[in-house]
């Protein structure tokens, strides 16, 4: 299986070739996007992509935990995760193209 | 938040774009995005998060209505695991 790793710099590209703005703006315009899916979890709203997936921000309790190294106890205090649920259109087309 | 959501802030933050490239803009970040994983790439945004796909091994799995068994056969899923910078971000209250 090949495995390169596309970052911000790939999806700018798509975007400069795609929509025909500027380079520059085409990375100022993913950077958006991003920020503006950031700016609705930091809000603790879901963010929904349909065919993609959707973002959650689940509320977890505080638990014990231990320190791995030294077996000491210590407080995991309550925090806020994000779960990406994919949608089923993307488990779909991963599972078929990935054999 | 919904993707035509996103697309109409986005849009309303671009007032000089009009609306027909904000919509390809979006859905070109999410195609781009799909079609690395499909490939089997990782997608790496530093401070927002990495996209990967994990393997499922095959296993022998149960209807759970009759409770028969089947055979689950390994498949590949999709994987997000959150960036330091957004899990940070969602702890920080604003």
């Amino acid at each position: 299986m090949a495995s390169n790793t596309i970052t911000r710099a790939d999806l700018s590209e798509a975007v400069y070739q795609e929509v025909g703005l500027s380079r520059n703006e085409s990375a100022e315009l993913v950077e958006s996007v991003l920020d503006e899916v950031t700016d609705a979890l930091g809000r603790g709203e879901m963010v929904k992509i349909s065919s993609f997936g959707s973002f959650s921000v689940r509320q977890k309790g505080q638990r014990v935990g231990r320190n791995p190294k030294t077996g000491e106890e210590v407080p995991i205090l309550p925090r806020r995760v994000l779960v990406f649920r994919p949608s089923h259109v993307l488990k779909d087309r991963i599972k078929s193209a990935l054999k | 938040m919904t993707k035509s959501e996103l697309i109409l802030r986005l849009s309303e933050a671009n007032p000089h774009l009009f609306q027909r490239d904000v919509e390809r803009l979006v859905s070109t970040v999410f195609d781009e995005i799909s079609s690395a994983l499909e490939s089997g790439d990782r997608v790496e945004l530093r401070g927002f998060g990495a996209f990967s796909v994990k393997k499922r091994e095959a296993r022998v799995g149960r209807n759970p209505r009759t409770g028969e068994s089947v055979k689950v056969e390994s498949k590949f899923v999709p994987f997000f695991k959150t960036g330091k910078q957004l899990r940070d971000r969602l702890n920080t209250s604003d």
